[in-house]
């Protein structure tokens, strides 16, 4: 199949398109507009809905909507915008209610700025909104691979029923790559069992943000956490860069992840054993994944574009077998390759083994790591 | 193999565009490429510039702090990227508008009087072709017909004698450097 020269935002639009995506509700944020833009062709075209809503809050409750009556619905917007989304994000989370929602991130806090950043890792991984949920959030790191992740995002919605983010940053957003688009799919023309289409000839159906009582609400927070459990267990995906023999072991998402990898490359031309992980799902995080690599790792790095939030959960995960330092950039800064080797050299120095000058009460315990402090 | 290129110059002298042909000729060539935009408010009327890397492997990093070379449409960018420019880099600038006294060492700085070149041509805004033509004249990363072919397989052909000139531009840019 031939290739497309691609911005990231197009792309997913064509990607979601191509997914059978019903709906779509925007509002203009920059750097995610050109999706918006997209849609709003793209869809009249195809007879299928767009509105460009009044604020990010009308287009998430009218997905909210959409999605009730089992359709496939989305919206996209960028940090700012997503915050104002939040309550209808918790609504939606609480009905079960299956939406994708694309978050092209850029620098804050507040209106900051339209430059790429990774600052909102906590605000879509820990809390996207009030209540105890998760969405289930995918960070690609190239235009490729957020094209592949469309459709996955609608099936995952739909199969947990739940919300599934993509959350990038300006630079996927705007970045031109060759890309190889998915066959269009059929739209679903059956709506799921438990949609609002109607009640004609069938018992009604029912979907409510609320349980008032106490005892009933702590059972359906029940039922969503072992529902969580099942995403946890289900749906962590990573990709691992040579780390078959590394000592040192970075970890990045996204753009911080990529621009990690040309570091890596360049410290093993210098000798040194480096690798990368990159997270592909941010929750579920690959935690088990990065415990088994601790065991034998001298030292972790980890490179965000962001005052270091992702770096909170390879800690946990990593649960102090080796040090775990971090690199960060801040308001819409992007690190550079040099910088993340520079730290790969700073942590390679730290960690080398002390050779075993002689031996204490018989104790033969190889000093392989955890010679420096953190 | 790998070439990463800095195009900067003035919003309206065509540099988006110039690195984005240069992308899809490489990507229609096999080769993966990433092309990166500044974007908002540098892109009216002040700066624009665009990063392209092109390699015959998977590309990390769509950013570089010392680009293997550079393009420079006009003075400031000139300034700015003769400082930026890898050592044993290319500068490619447009001394048409570029006062600024080149003197780096330890990269090679080639002018090229392009506006001009594009006003010979008849029509000035053949700037950025011409600018192109002279890169890849310089570092070779692609023969001009694989430029060629990707004008006419992705621009739009509703002014076929547009797309000639745009040839004929890319060939003034190589003679204008080469020898």
């Amino acid at each position: 199949m031939t290739k497309q020269l691609l911005k990231g935002n197009e792309a997913i639009a064509e990607a979601a398109v191509r997914a059978g995506v019903d709906a779509y509700f925007g509002y203009p944020i920059t750097p995610q507009t050109e999706l918006l833009e997209y849609m709003s062709r793209r869809m009249p075209e195809l007879g299928r809905v767009f509105v460009q809503a009044e604020s990010e809050l009308a287009a998430i409750n009218m997905v909210y909507g959409a999605a009730c009556a089992g359709r496939r619905a989305m919206s996209s917007s960028s940090s700012p915008g997503v915050s104002l989304m939040q309550e209808g994000l918790s609504y939606i989370a609480a009905a079960e209610v299956p939406i994708v929602l694309v978050d092209v991130m850029r620098g804050g806090p507040g209106l900051g700025n339209i430059a790429p950043s990774q600052a909102d890792y906590f605000q879509m991984v820990k809390s996207a909104g009030h209540g105890d949920f998760k969405p289930l959030v995918l960070a690609p790191a190239s235009v490729q691979e957020a094209v592949d992740m469309v459709a996955l995002a609608f099936d995952l919605a739909e199969k947990y029923r739940t919300i599934v983010t993509i959350l990038l940053d300006g630079v996927i957003g705007q970045m031109m790559e060759p890309v190889e688009l998915p066959p269009m799919q059929p739209r679903r023309n059956q709506a799921p069992d438990w949609a609002l289409t109607g009640a004609a000839g069938r018992p009604k159906n029912g979907i409510v943000p609320f349980r008032l009582y106490a005892e009933e609400l702590e059972v359906y927070n029940q039922r969503l956490q072992d529902k969580l459990a099942r995403i946890a267990a289900n749906e962590v995906r990573y990709r691992e860069y040579l780390l078959d023999d590394a000592e040192l072991i970075l970890v990045g998402f996204g753009t911080s992840g990529r621009i990690a990898l040309t570091a890596v490359k360049q410290a093993r031309k210098l000798g040194i054993k480096a690798g990368l992980l990159r997270p592909v799902t941010l929750w579920p995080f690959p935690e088990r994944r990065l415990w088994q690599l601790a065991d034998e790792a001298r030292g972790f790095l980890v490179a965000e574009m962001n005052a270091g939030q992702m770096v909170e959960d390879v800690r946990l995960a990593v649960g102090g077998q080796a040090p775990v330092k971090f690199l960060g950039r801040l308001g819409g800064m992007v690190p550079m390759p040099d910088e993340i080797l520079d730290a790969i050299k700073s942590l390679d120095k730290a960690t080398r083994p002390v050779p075993i000058i002689g031996t204490i009460a018989g104790s033969v315990t190889p000093l392989r790591r955890r010679m420096s402090v953190n | 193999m790998q070439h990463d290129v800095v195009f900067s110059g003035f919003g309206g002298q065509g540099v988006l565009f110039c690195g984005q042909l240069l992308a899809y000729a490489a990507m229609d060539s096999g080769l993966h490429v990433t092309w990166f935009p500044s974007y908002g408010p540098e892109m009216r009327g002040g700066t624009a510039n665009c990063t392209l890397v092109v390699s015959d492997e998977e590309i990390g990093s769509p950013l570089v702090r010392h680009p293997s070379c550079a393009m420079a449409f006009n003075n400031p960018s000139a300034e700015k990227y003769e400082a930026l420019t890898a050592p044993g880099g290319l500068l490619i600038y447009n001394a048409s508008l570029v006062s600024h006294a080149v003197a780096r060492p330890d990269i090679r700085a080639v002018p090229i009087h392009a506006s001009e070149a594009a006003a010979e041509l008849g029509n000035p805004r053949l700037l950025n072709m011409v600018m192109l033509g002279a890169l890849l004249q310089l570092t070779g990363v692609l023969p001009v017909e694989a430029v060629e072919r990707a004008l006419d397989a992705h621009m739009s052909a509703r002014r076929p004698e547009l797309l000639a000139l745009n040839k004929q531009a890319l060939r003034r840019g190589m003679a204008d450097v080469a020898g």
